[in-house]
C-alpha cells in the first residue's frame, strides 16, 4: 500500500468513516464552495474615511511610513523626494506593472528607473499592491508577469503604491477579490501579506528592523477612498 | 534528533544551575505583556478563540475530505505533493528531490517539523548543506544545538555567545570589528545569509497553514527569511504534517487573527505568504518546482482518541511562554523538539509515554497554559490523562506507585485519615512552632532539598472545615 493509502486509511479509521459518507461530502462540498467569514471585528468593519484612518495607523503601529498623494501624476516626484529625505540613492527597480508603467517618471529627470526581477543589488524597489487591510495595516501583493516576488524581499526599501480605493476593511474583502480576479479556487503563484518592515527580535529579546527583508516600508496611497 | 526526555529530571537540574541560561531567561519573556495588551486591543478577541477552536475541530473531523480537496487542487496548480507516513519516509523524499537536481545547498525557513524529522543530520550525510536562515534558527544550527522554544528558538542565548559563535564561525570577516549590540549581529548574519539565498539550490520550508480551498501553503514570519528561502531557489518543498489543513481562505482569517496575537503580541506578522504551485508561465521569478511533503508520523492515530485536541495546536508558543516551569528550566531541558505544556502533551504521542513521561508530570496544573491558547486546548487535562496512562502501564517510578498506595489506603478510611493528619499535624505544630519552617523532615527530602517545608499554623483543614459549618 502507498503512504498515501495507509495515511488515508488511518484518519478514516480513527475517524471511524468509510469517507463515502454523503452529509460528510456535502458538508465539505458545501464548505469550500460557499466560505462563509467567521467574525469580523468591528475594526474591519469601518466606512471608508474612518477605515483609510485606521490603515495608516495600523501601518504606523507596524513601523510602516505613510504618504497620501491626492493626484497619481504626482507619485514619481514624491517618491523621488522620499529619496533625498532618506539621503537613498536616486534609482528605484520596479515591476512592469500597468499602473507604475503609465505614472509621469520622465518628469523626475535624477530619478533612475529600471524595470524587471531583483538580482538582490537593487537598493529601493517600488511595486503596486493588489490591495489593503485596515484592521492591520497589512498590503496584499501578488506576483505576476508585471509583479516580481523578489522586489517585496531583496531592495533594503520597499515603497509601494496603493490606490485608496483599495482599501478594505478585512482580510475577507480581499479573499473575494482574489476570487473575482483570479477566478474560484484559483491563486497567483503568491500572495504576499505584507505588515510593516522586515524585524527580528531573536537576539536577546531586542526587536530590530532589518532582518533579511526590506529595513523600510514606505506606502504612498493615491487618490480618494471613494 | 536527539530524545532526551528520559533525562528530564538531570535536564531541569543541570538547567537550574547553567549561569548563562539562568541569565537569559531571568530577562523574562516579553511575550507574555504584549500577548495581554493585543489581547486587550480587540474586543472580539475571545470569540476569535472560540471561532479559530470550532474550525479546527471542523477540519479534524472531515480531515479526510479535506485532505483529498487539498491534493487536488495542489496538483491542478502543478505542484507535487508526496506523502510519508514516518519520519524515514519524509527524509528519504526531500533528499530523492535534491538529488536529481545535484542540489549542493538547501536554505530553510523555520520548519519545527524538519526538527522533528531530524533533517538537517540526514541532509548532511548525503551531502547536501543545509542552511538555515531565521536568525534564530541559525544561530543554533552554527551550535548544534536544538531549538529552545518554538517560535524563538535562540531565546536561551545571550548575545555574548552569539558574538563568540559569530567570531568563530565567521572567520572570514575582519577580527577587529565590533559585534558588542544585537543590531551589528544582526546586520551581519544579514550578510552572511544573503550570499546564501542567492547560491542555494532548494528552499525548504514549513507551512503555518494548508488551504484545501485552494491548494495553497502559508508561512506566518516576521523576518522575510521564509521568503527569500521559498522565492529564489529554482526548489521550493514545504514540510508540512496531516494537521495544518484548513478549509477555506476565510477560515485561515480567524486563525491569523489569533496567532500573532497569542504568539509575539503583534496584531499581524510581518509577512504572511500564501504560495501555490510553481512560477507561472510568464512569471519573472519564484521557483520552477513547487514540492509539498505530507507527513503523519503518529497524527492520523491520535485522531478520534482522547489526545485528538491537541491537533488543533497552532504553534504560537503561548502555553510555554505563560508556563512557570518552562521559565524556570528553559526549552531544552524537555529534551525533544517540542518543549512546554504543548511539548508535554504532544511529545508522548509522538515517541511514546515510556520514553516522556516525566513531561506531563513537569507541571503544577496552574492552567495558565490553557488559559491563552488560541485555540483552547486543554493541556492540564490532556497533561493529567498521561500521567493516568503512565500509571496505569506500571511506568511511574516505584516510590510514587508506593507513596499513592499509602495515601490511597488512608484517603479510603475518612475516620483514620482526619486521625493521622491531625496528629500529623500536631507534632509537626509542635516541633516547628518556634523556627515556623522545617529545614529538614524524614520521608520529605524531595521537597526539603530546595526548599523550606512551612509548619502547620493549627487544627487541619478538614478540622477547620467542620468548625466553619457548624
Amino acid at each position: 500500500m502507498s503512504a498515501r493509502d495507509l495515511i488515508f486509511g488511518s484518519i478514516r479509521r480513527s475517524l471511524g468513516v468509510s469517507g463515502k459518507e454523503a452529509p460528510r461530502r456535502k458538508t465539505v462540498g458545501d464548505r469550500l464552495a460557499q466560505h462563509p467569514a467567521g467574525l469580523v471585528p468591528a475594526r474591519g468593519q469601518l466606512a471608508a474615511k474612518e477605515r483609510l484612518a485606521l490603515f495608516r495607523t495600523m501601518v504606523e503601529a507596524a513601523s510602516g511610513s505613510i504618504d497620501e498623494i491626492a493626484d497619481v501624476a504626482d507619485v514619481p516626484s514624491a517618491i523621488a523626494a522620499f529619496l533625498r529625505a532618506h539621503n537613498l540613492p536616486m534609482a528605484v527597480r520596479r515591476g512592469g506593472d500597468p499602473r507604475l508603467a503609465a505614472l509621469p517618471w520622465e518628469r523626475e529627470r535624477t530619478l533612475e528607473v529600471s524595470v524587471g526581477r531583483s538580482d538582490g543589488k537593487d537598493v529601493v524597489a517600488v511595486s503596486h499592491a493588489f490591495g489593503a487591510v485596515a484592521e492591520s495595516g497589512t498590503l496584499m501583493l501578488v506576483s505576476g508577469p508585471d509583479n516580481p516576488t523578489t522586489l517585496n524581499f531583496l531592495p533594503d526599501t520597499h515603497v509601494v503604491v496603493l490606490d485608496a480605493k483599495d482599501v478594505a476593511g478585512d482580510y475577507e474583502t480581499l479573499w473575494q477579490r482574489l476570487r473575482e480576479k483570479f477566478g474560484d479556487r484559483l491563486m497567483p503563484r503568491t500572495v504576499n501579506l505584507i505588515t510593516g518592515p522586515s524585524r527580528s527580535a531573536d537576539i536577546e529579546q531586542t526587536l530590530i528592523l532589518g532582518a533579511h527583508g526590506p529595513r523600510r516600508l514606505h506606502v504612498m496611497v493615491v487618490g480618494k477612498s471613494e | 534528533m536527539t530524545l532526551t526526555s528520559p533525562q528530564f529530571k538531570d535536564n531541569a537540574r543541570a538547567a537550574l544551575a547553567d549561569a548563562q541560561l539562568q541569565r537569559a531567561l531571568s530577562k523574562g519573556l516579553g511575550f507574555v505583556e504584549r500577548r495581554r495588551l493585543a489581547a486587550e486591543r480587540l474586543p472580539e478577541f475571545e470569540a476569535l478563540r472560540d471561532g479559530a477552536r470550532d474550525i479546527k475541530n471542523h477540519t479534524l473531523a472531515h480531515l479526510d475530505l479535506y485532505l483529498e480537496a487539498y491534493e487536488a487542487r495542489v496538483i491542478a496548480a502543478g505542484g507535487q505533493l508526496h506523502f510519508a507516513v514516518t519520519a524515514e519516509e519524509a527524509r528519504a523524499i526531500v533528499v530523492d528531490i535534491c538529488r536529481k537536481v545535484c542540489a549542493k545547498t538547501v536554505t530553510k525557513g523555520k520548519t519545527m517539523i524538519a526538527e522533528e524529522i531530524g533533517l538537517n543530520d540526514f541532509l548532511e550525510q548525503n551531502g547536501i548543506q543545509p542552511v538555515e536562515t531565521d536568525l534564530g534558527e541559525y544561530l543554533i544550527q552554527i551550535r548544534h544545538e536544538m531549538p529552545s522554544h518554538i517560535i524563538a528558538p535562540a531565546i536561551h542565548l545571550n548575545k555574548d555567545q552569539v558574538e563568540a559563535d559569530f567570531r568563530r564561525v565567521h572567520s572570514h570577516l575582519p577580527k577587529d570589528r565590533n559585534l558588542a549590540e544585537p543590531q551589528t549581529l544582526l546586520t551581519e548574519a544579514r550578510g552572511v545569509l544573503r550570499e546564501r539565498f542567492l547560491s542555494a539550490d532548494v528552499g525548504i520550508t514549513g507551512a503555518n497553514f494548508l488551504v484545501a480551498e485552494t491548494g495553497t501553503s502559508i508561512i506566518v514570519t516576521n523576518e522575510g527569511n521564509g521568503d527569500l528561502t521559498q522565492t529564489l531557489p529554482k526548489i521550493h518543498i514545504v514540510l508540512a504534517t496531516i494537521e495544518k489543513l484548513v478549509p477555506t481562505l476565510e477560515d485561515v482569517s480567524t486563525l491569523l487573527r489569533v496567532l500573532a496575537r497569542s504568539a509575539t503580541g503583534q496584531d499581524m506578522s510581518v509577512y504572511t505568504t500564501l504560495s501555490t504551485g510553481p512560477r507561472r508561465p510568464d512569471d519573472p521569478d519564484g521557483p520552477s518546482e513547487y514540492h509539498v511533503v505530507i507527513l503523519d508520523n503518529g497524527r492520523s492515530s491520535m485522531l478520534g482518541g482522547g489526545f485528538a485536541e491537541m491537533l488543533r495546536c497552532i504553534r504560537c508558543g503561548a502555553c510555554m511562554n505563560y508556563c512557570p516551569v518552562f521559565n524556570a528550566i528553559g526549552g531544552h531541558a524537555y529534551g525533544s523538539v517540542y518543549p512546554g505544556p504543548m511539548g508535554a502533551v504532544l511529545t508522548p504521542a509522538l515517541v511514546g509515554i515510556d520514553k516522556a513521561g516525566h513531561l506531563p508530570n513537569a507541571s503544577m496544573f496552574c492552567g495558565r497554559c490553557e488559559e491563552v491558547c488560541p485555540v483552547r486546548i486543554p493541556l492540564p487535562r490532556m497533561m493529567r490523562a498521561w500521567r493516568e496512562r503512565e500509571f496505569e502501564r506500571h511506568l511511574s517510578p516505584a516510590t510514587v506507585r508506593s507513596g499513592l498506595k499509602f495515601w490511597s489506603f488512608f484517603a479510603k478510611r475518612p475516620a483514620l485519615y482526619g486521625l493521622v493528619t491531625a496528629l500529623a499535624s500536631r507534632l509537626l505544630w509542635l516541633f516547628g512552632r518556634s523556627a515556623g519552617r522545617f529545614r529538614r523532615l524524614p520521608f520529605a527530602g524531595g521537597w526539603t532539598r530546595h526548599r523550606d517545608f512551612p509548619a502547620p499554623q493549627g487544627a487541619t483543614f478538614q478540622a477547620q472545615w467542620r468548625r466553619r459549618r457548624n
